[in-house]
């Protein structure tokens, strides 16, 4: 299945970070959506901003248009702000996208288990992400931070606690 | 040059030759004349040419007749000169060779150099007047003689405080004579202002009798005319009653030009409109601006409108702005996106007059329009591409 880019994406002012407040806010509203799809589509949880640049996301040749690195620092923050992305170091060079936050994710796994009748029991990290049973799952080969943050989430909502056992972490849901 | 007499080239008794230049030219006024190769001579009481071949040719000029001279450096292809201007010539002059001239003053050519040290001398002559010590009788007129006598009355330091205050009457004479002239002249420029008010008149009564153009043309002659009564600092005093005075008079004055042009003028085009029609009574541009500032607060059909980008324009209230905006939008829908340049292009195009008008005048449509396009965008209507091929419009598909 190939990604599908929406109709922004053809047009080129979407390239330059308009200086009209309200067209910025609907701009930029458009490019998170865009890059959290493209990183969903392509499984990405890390993004070097030096990289992204020159990602089809930031740059259509097609139109020869690329977002300048301000404009994309922008769009990453913006990111933050909204609690998808989280800078990995102090120059805000790489960060971690989470497509779905924690508590989405959380929901998502409690969901799977409930329907499947599993509270109360106990699975290792391994077992949900890449476990046979939860493999049309969209949680399925989720990196394991993610997942841990995921259950974090649920674990402060009670419907999960993250149980350490010889090799690695387990969890139990409630 | 009619102040020069023939002589016969010889000096008086107690006249004494000072220097002497070959190669001078003599010009009256600005004319060469025929007068073109001699030898300039400078004795303490005259000025002396001769002409070089031909010694039965010598004329002279009493060193008196001497208003004040000046340098005129050389250029290419122009020797130095000397120009000396002079004094009217006296009644009972010698003949000399030219009875009239046009021209109050002379040139010396100098083709051969030597224009320095003969300014020098001459200069020294000048001031120290040596002439006056044992005149020469047959130049001297009567006029100048009596000022002479005056002056070698009263030598010393009374001598020189009476100069003075002789100046000082002199140029404050003169300049009473000048200020005459000019309320005498605006004067004259109020009636002028009222002719071309019944003028107008006529016209409006005659229209259809003349043809369109020949209308237009008188208006604009007219309006470059005049404010009869301008409001000045000196009739409405300072501050903001003297702005709200002169806002109601340039409200009036510009109604008509603004709504021939489209209803929109860049405040420098107004700054110069108003100055022509006022003449003499110019405005400043900051009393301009001023008064532009309160058409709004006087609830005037105009105002003041300042673009983004500093640009300044009288507008008309009529004259709206969503007018322009949507003009902008439309341009742009039906192209798909535009650049201000492509703007200018499809403005000219479409025979839109008021650009037509701007182009025709010379001025500024393209920071006009480009205004025109960052307000539509300021409204939200356009988005903007900017690349490296520059800056583009897009209709807001946010």
């Amino acid at each position: 299945m190939s990604f599908e880019w929406p109709w922004q994406y053809n047009f080129p002012p979407f390239f330059t970070l308009q200086p009209n407040v309200d067209t910025r806010q609907k701009q930029l509203a458009a490019w998170c959506s865009l890059a959290l799809t493209y990183c969903r589509h392509h499984k990405l949880y890390t993004l070097d901003i030096m990289e992204a640049q020159e990602s089809p996301v930031f740059n259509n040749k097609k139109i020869e248009r690329k977002l300048s690195m301000e404009a994309i620092q922008v769009v990453f923050e913006e990111l933050r702000k909204k609690g998808n992305l989280e800078w990995l170091d102090k120059n805000k060079s790489r960060c971690l996208v989470m497509w779905r936050r924690p508590e989405e994710w959380g929901k998502l796994i409690y969901q799977w288990v409930s329907r499947n009748g599993m509270v109360n029991s106990v699975f290792t990290l391994y077992e949900l992400s890449n476990g046979d049973d939860a493999e049309s799952e969209e949680f399925h080969g989720l990196e394991e931070w993610m997942l841990l943050r995921s259950l974090q989430a649920l674990q402060s909502d009670g419907k999960a606690e993250i149980i350490t056992m010889d090799e690695g972490k387990g969890v139990k849901f409630f | 040059m009619d102040r020069f007499s023939w002589a016969n080239g010889l000096l008086e008794i107690n006249e004494t030759l000072v220097i002497q230049q070959r190669g001078v030219r003599l010009y009256d006024g600005d004319d060469k004349s025929k007068l073109d190769v001699g030898v300039a001579l400078l004795s303490t009481h005259r000025l002396i040419w001769r002409d070089i071949k031909n010694h039965e040719c010598c004329l002279s000029m009493p060193l008196s007749q001497i208003i004040f001279f000046e340098e005129q450096a050389a250029g290419i292809g122009k020797s130095a000169k000397i120009v000396i201007h002079l004094h009217p010539p006296s009644a009972n002059k010698e003949p000399g060779p030219y009875q009239h001239s046009k021209y109050s003053y002379i040139k010396l050519s100098f083709k051969e150099h030597g224009q320095i040290e003969f300014y020098r001398r001459l200069t020294e002559e000048i001031t120290q007047r040596r002439w006056e010590n044992t005149s020469v009788s047959q130049s001297i007129s009567p006029g100048v003689s009596s000022q002479v006598g005056r002056f070698t009355r009263a030598v010393g330091i009374v001598g020189i405080e009476r100069k003075i205050e002789e100046k000082r009457k002199e140029t404050d004479k003169n300049i009473t004579e000048a200020f005459e002239d000019l309320s005498k002249l605006m004067v004259k420029a109020k009636e002028m202002v009222e002719l071309s008010k019944s003028i107008a008149n006529k016209i409006k009564d005659k229209q259809g009798d003349i043809t369109e153009d020949e209308t237009i043309r008188f208006k604009s002659y007219l309006l470059s005319m005049g404010i009869a009564n301008p409001v000045t600092r000196e009739t409405h005093g300072s501050g903001t009653h003297y702005h709200m005075q002169l806002a109601k008079q340039l409200g009036d004055m510009l109604q008509a030009p603004l709504e021939e042009q489209g209803g929109m003028m860049a405040l420098t085009e107004v700054y110069c409109l108003v100055n022509r029609a006022r003449g003499m009574e110019l405005l400043s541009p900051e009393d301009l601006l001023n008064a532009c500032k309160i058409f709004e607060s006087l609830k005037f059909p105009l105002r003041l409108r300042v673009f983004d980008s500093g640009v300044m324009v009288v507008q008309l209230q009529s004259h709206s702005e969503e007018e322009m905006i949507a003009s902008a939008l439309d341009n742009v829908t039906e192209k798909g996106s535009l650049t201000a340049e492509e703007f200018v292009f499809t403005e000219i195009d479409s025979g839109n007059s008021f650009s037509l008008h701007l182009i025709h005048t010379c001025r500024d449509l393209l920071s006009f329009l480009l205004c025109r396009l960052l307000l539509a965008e300021k409204m939200g209507h356009l988005c903007r591409d900017d690349s490296v091929e520059g800056l583009r419009f897009y209709p807001n598909l946010f």
